[in-house]
């Protein structure tokens, strides 16, 4: 067998390219806690009307016990509920999503917030926004003919707006 | 012998260029349509019947059929014996393929099918498209049969010796797509044809899409590994010097073999039901796979820069412009290996783990993927089919100054189309869409690129039109007298004892079995442990 001086080094440079790249994904993932939105977590999906979780009452922003925010949606043909969604900025934030018929797929533009919504599972995405302002939020997996149609606005405000419509909204 | 190789390369790399001919058109319609400039034509239900056909086409119509082409020339004029299984066992997998084909065409036309070239259950389409997949895949599997018993047959004449690079690249190739088919093989038979008939009501959606994650990955290098054997066989030869290394080509053909399919989960980084840490553990392995893609494209270069020397070339930089860049297959070469380098500077970022949701289902991942597919691997098809056409039609090419301003409008228009498609991602542009009614605030900022997408598409298109005219042309010229043969490239060192782990694929299927088993394994296992909620059907 006849292996070049030259393309040995660089087999072992590209081993170490490859390498390189694993290492500062991991470094990431373990430091900065950074993964993808994984929580194998099933629902029926005919049936989200009926669940504690997804049904009318009870999708949108809420404060949790322990002070947390957690946004419960539901992804259907063509919309996302609650269509219009007042978050703050720097907070932490849980998001909830189920589709209630076909795969979707929700995009805040210009964030961290990506996630596949697929009929059956829960999806969960934890994230915050750093920047104030109008995000659009699309769905960008083809859910059928009015595909183009599904989208809504994230409006992320400053914690004291965020406080205040969430006093409002109390009332 | 060479009539029959011939007729029955011939017959199935024309249904390619005819499908790709028809793909090319609805591309052109897709472009004009998205860019907002012809509002007549904005018909959602015409323009996702499109974006189906596009992709079931240019995905599994265009590649399938070429490469099977291409790996029957490739056992007629490398080990020069008969194909495996004799005359009618290929027209026999043919047959399958190409009725499979037609039937999904008529059901992708009439708009029964509307689902995109991933099927994407709970959508149904009508029955017929999936037992259409399953035939144009179990007719492949045909033409895998006969490459890897061809190559057996003339190993066991031929003891020792070193099966002719080509040959060896084009049998892993065939060994490759067997496996990485059975994912998606399992979905259309287990779940979609049961589903979309009515004998089960409901489908597991996850599992669904674990099994064609199974198929998704690998299929890209089943793709890229003819582009490949052009750059290790043809390119050298074409361009007057020699192969650097024929063992090193063989060392990265079969780690893109082992290590291509068990990564697909990539595929599925934002998708809920799979655990992050498989998901962690496929990003390990799609890094991996990108050290044969590094190694391939030192190889094409050196072996460039070994002709270019040959011819005169002198000094750093001097060997590139003393290469003969009038010739097709040089030209292709070198702009195939540019876009390569660009696409996989993209597929870094998708293939990170913590990076992809930024990216995730935008429009960058088509740029990405049209830069890798239709880029990269299909100015190589055009190319391998322009240098086989002398030996395979008996006839001299039409004309190579048409082929190489062919050549230079793919690479333009691939360029101008899906270099914005990149920024297009980044501002958050979703992929499959036609001409959403988002907010203008939304939209402004997008309209420029949309421009440069309409002229890409269109310069694609003119390029689509020439490689038929020319292709189709030659078969009007007068026979050569002599029937030219078709030359691969020599190794620079002579390949005087092969280890056997490089002549065979015993040893990596096994390994590919226990790794597939290992990564996939309980990520499928896992539907059938809890307890799941399928889904009823859809219409679109």
């Amino acid at each position: 067998m006849h292996i070049d001086g030259t393309e040995k080094k660089w087999v072992i440079l590209s081993f170490a390219m490859a390498f390189a790249m694993m290492g500062i994904l991991a470094a990431y993932a373990i430091n900065k806690n950074i993964h993808p939105p994984s929580n194998v977590e099933t629902i029926d999906s005919t049936t989200l009307h009926l669940s504690e979780e997804f049904n009318e009452d009870n999708i949108g922003i809420k404060r949790e016990a322990d002070g947390s925010l957690r946004v419960t949606m539901v992804a259907a043909r063509y919309g996302f509920f609650p269509h219009n969604l007042k978050i703050p900025v720097d907070t932490p934030i849980k998001f909830r999503l189920a589709s209630a018929d076909v795969l979707h797929g929700v995009h805040t533009a210009f964030t961290n917030m990506n996630t596949m919504v697929v009929p059956g599972y829960i999806s969960e995405v934890n994230t915050t926004f750093p920047k104030v302002g109008k995000f659009p939020m699309f769905c960008n997996e083809y859910c059928g003919l009015g595909h183009d149609y599904m989208w809504s606005q994230l409006n992320v405000v400053s914690k004291e707006d965020f406080e205040k419509s969430m006093k409002e909204g109390d009332k | 012998m060479r009539a029959h190789a011939s007729k029955l390369s011939l017959a199935n790399i024309w249904v390619a260029l005819t499908t790709f001919l028809l793909a090319a058109l609805m591309g052109l319609y897709q472009v004009a349509e998205r860019s907002g400039l012809f509002p007549q034509i904005e018909v959602i239900e015409l323009y996702y019947r499109s974006v189906s056909s596009h992709g079931v086409i240019m995905g599994f119509v265009l590649t399938t059929f070429f490469i099977m082409g291409f790996g029957y020339w490739i056992i007629h004029t490398t080990l020069k014996t008969e194909i495996w299984g004799g005359k009618k066992l290929g027209w026999f997998g043919f047959s399958l393929a190409f009725g499979g084909t037609v039937a999904d065409a008529i059901m992708l036309l009439s708009g029964e099918a509307s689902v995109m070239y991933t099927f994407y259950p709970p959508l149904k389409a009508n029955p017929v498209f999936y037992f259409g997949a399953a035939f144009l895949v179990v007719g492949s599997w045909v033409w895998c049969l006969q490459m890897v018993m061809s190559m057996h047959v003339w190993k066991k004449a031929n003891p020792g010796a070193a099966v002719p690079l080509a040959m060896y690249a084009m049998t892993a190739n065939a060994i490759l797509w067997f496996i990485t088919s059975l994912g998606v093989t399992s979905e259309v038979l287990f779940q979609l044809i049961p589903w979309s008939l009515g004998w089960i009501d409901t489908i597991d959606v996850g599992l669904a899409r674990t099994l064609f994650s199974w198929t998704l990955h690998a299929i890209v290098y089943f793709w890229l590994i003819p582009a490949y054997i052009a750059f290790y066989t043809l390119l050298p030869k074409a361009a007057g010097g020699k192969l650097f290394s024929d063992e090193i080509s063989r060392i990265s053909i079969l780690m893109l073999l082992v290590f291509s399919v068990p990564i697909g989960m990539h595929h599925l980084y934002v998708d809920p039901f799979q655990d992050a840490g498989w998901k962690f553990v496929h990003m390990i392995g799609t890094f991996m796979v990108a050290i044969p893609t590094l190694i391939t494209g030192f190889t094409a270069i050196a072996s460039m820069e070994v002709a270019g020397r040959l011819r005169g070339g002198k000094g750093l930089f001097g060997w590139i412009k003393a290469l003969n860049w009038s010739n097709p297959m040089v030209l292709s070469g070198g702009l195939s290996l540019l876009m390569l380098t660009i696409g996989g500077w993209g597929g870094m970022i998708n293939a990170s783990y913590s990076l992809n949701v930024a990216v995730h289902n935008t429009q960058w991942i088509t740029g990405h993927f049209h830069l890798i597919f239709a880029g990269t691997s299909v100015i190589m098809y055009f190319s391998a089919a322009y240098y086989m056409w002398p030996s395979l039609t008996g006839r001299p090419l039409y004309s190579t100054k048409m082929a190489l301003i062919q050549l230079w409008l793919w690479f333009i228009g691939m360029v101008v189309l899906t270099l914005p498609w990149h920024v297009l991602g980044l501002l958050g542009q979703p992929r499959r869409i036609g001409v959403p009614p988002y907010a203008d605030d939304v939209t402004a900022p997008w309209a420029p690129y949309e421009f440069l997408m309409l002229v890409g598409g269109v310069i694609l298109f003119i390029s689509a039109v020439l490689l038929i005219i020319n292709l189709l042309f030659s078969h009007f010229k007068a026979k050569a007298e002599t029937m030219p043969v078709m030359e691969y490239a020599e190794s620079m060192h002579p390949v005087m004892n092969i280890p056997k782990l490089l002549n065979g694929f015993g040893f990596w299927t096994a390994v590919i079995v226990v790794y597939m088993i290992a990564s996939y394994g309980y990520p499928i296992l896992q539907f059938f442990l809890m307890e799941t909620n399928g889904t009823f059907p859809w219409s679109i």
